[in-house]
């Protein structure tokens, strides 16, 4: 066992630590989607899916053999190599963002000193799956929906990252180690409580999640982008939403809730219950909204979000250089 | 690191190549997406991690996704792809190739009279580091740039912006004009 060194075995260890959340992820996003429906069904005063399994708890493995069963259908009009490669993006760059997510102290993929900015560039390609995915259907509705989806993910991520500069402001780093370690006294949603609402705003904008599904909205739109998707190909983009809610979810735990910081438990479960707590935020969400006109939606991004975080990271940046001028 | 840059600078070159051999505008935009992806990982094998982030962020992430939302909308089918292929004719190419080959020549020989193991191996570039050359030394430079920022948004807003509608009263008249 000469080639057993301790670089090998740290080396595996990272490699096992980067499977096992990557999994994490997935079936994570793959449980939501059972999870959301039944929650749903609880604040609509309706059952939701209850039949299979006990309490509808193996409804996710019917739902599953089910979409691995379909027919993969490519359409004769699409233009192929986008159209497959368009799902292929929307997963990838959602599940490489959780490569920078430090989940306790121990565990993590990376520490990359850009972290914050790897986030930013990898949402800022996630928008290319939309995109790709509409044009390449061959389709009127899908690509009005990947118009809107674009424009509407474009504005929104223009204040997602200043929201964020101000967490970067006063934690020094745009590591995320840095900053979980600089909310060791007082989470940032305290201090920063407008950079936390307009990064809230702007996560279930990119995700594309109720209120601002606009770009799927399936009265005005038959499902948007994805409409010309079928089996696995479709369960990626499907999938990928709920990818990106989770990933949304462990990042306001991380920047704003002080992420595996707290009394008593482990951090494991404070970072558990965090991210659980706001992924159920994100289906009360909802469940309570009902869709703005997509016009609407855009206006106020624009108009109210993005100036608010501009004059957040002003009041931030003088406040910091007020109480400790170098 | 020297064989990521080797990669990367091979990837960014094929790439660029297909945006200008495509016939496809949407399929030239995806290879300018990857020559851009590829540039940024020849920026983080240099060192220079924070460039590389921002050349996603703002090349690839915002300014390439309204390039690719234009051309989606003109709806260019195949005839735009037959104009293309006819202007890649050999006659048209053999010019311009004549010249960019002196040019590469000219850049090969200075090049290999340099040193270039010099150039790939260097520091680590954090943040930090380059946010304080630019708010130091260069201050009146980025003064510039963001006034020359601000004066092109107030243009494209002056230019983009809606005339003033007929009748303020009346809700829903001016959505029945519109279609």
């Amino acid at each position: 066992m000469s080639w057993w060194t301790p670089t090998v075995e740290a080396a595996f260890i990272a490699m096992l630590q980067a499977l096992v959340i990557l999994l994490g992820a997935v079936l994570l996003g793959a449980v939501m989607t059972v999870v959301e429906r039944r929650l749903l069904g609880l604040w609509q005063d309706r059952y939701g899916p209850n039949r299979v399994g006990p309490f509808g708890s193996l409804q996710l493995v019917a739902d599953m053999l089910k979409i691995f069963f379909k027919e993969d259908w490519i359409p004769p009009f699409a233009d192929r190599t986008l159209f497959v490669l368009a799902p292929a993006i929307a997963m990838a760059s959602l599940l490489l963002s959780f490569m920078i997510i430090p989940i306790t102290p121990g565990w993590g993929v990376a520490d990359l000193h850009i972290g914050l900015l790897f986030f930013l560039a990898m949402a800022g390609i996630n928008v290319y799956a939309v995109l790709f995915g509409g044009w390449s259907s061959g389709n009127k509705y899908a690509l009005i929906g990947a118009m809107r989806a674009s424009a509407q993910t474009l504005s929104y991520e223009v204040f997602m990252g200043l929201a964020l500069m101000g967490v970067v402001a006063m934690a020094g780093s745009f590591n995320m180690r840095e900053i979980v370690d600089a909310q060791e006294g007082i989470w940032f949603v305290i201090p920063q409580f407008f950079g936390f609402c307009t990064f809230l705003l702007a996560g279930v904008a990119v995700t594309h999640r109720a209120p601002f599904d606009q770009p799927e909205a399936e009265q005005e739109l038959a499902d948007g982008y994805h409409v010309e998707y079928s089996s696995m190909k479709f369960g990626m983009f499907f999938i990928g939403e709920y990818v990106g809610m989770v990933l949304v979810s462990a990042l306001i735990v991380t920047l704003f809730f002080g992420g595996w910081h707290g009394p008593l438990l482990p951090p494991i479960v404070w970072f558990a219950l965090k991210t659980g707590f706001f992924l159920v935020l994100f289906v009360l969400l909802r469940a309570a909204l009902p869709r703005p006109r997509y016009d609407r939606v855009m206006s106020f991004g624009w108009k109210v979000c993005l100036p608010l975080t501009l004059v957040n990271l002003l009041v931030t940046g003088a406040v910091i250089l007020l109480v400790s001028p170098q | 690191m020297e064989f990521a840059f080797y990669l990367s600078g091979l990837v960014a070159v094929l790439a660029t190549l297909g945006v200008i051999i495509s016939p496809n505008p949407v399929h030239a935009l995806l290879y300018l997406i990857v020559s851009l992806i590829a540039v940024a990982m020849v920026f983080f094998s240099l060192g220079a991690p924070f460039a590389g982030a921002l050349e996603i962020i703002v090349y690839a992430g915002a300014i390439m996704v309204l390039f690719v939302f234009v051309v989606m909308m003109l709806n260019l089918g195949e005839a735009a792809v037959e104009q293309e292929k006819a202007w890649l004719s050999p006659g048209t190419w053999r010019g311009p190739a004549v010249l960019a080959a002196v040019l590469l020549v000219t850049l090969v020989v200075t090049l290999w009279q340099g040193d270039i193991g010099m150039v790939i191996a260097g520091e680590t570039l954090t943040a930090k580091a380059v946010g304080v050359t630019l708010f130091g030394p260069w201050l009146l430079i980025v003064e510039l740039g963001a006034m020359l920022l601000l004066a092109a948004l107030v243009t494209a807003s002056h230019v983009g912006r809606l005339a003033a509608p007929r009748q303020a009263s009346g809700r829903d008249s001016s959505g029945k004009e519109g279609a």
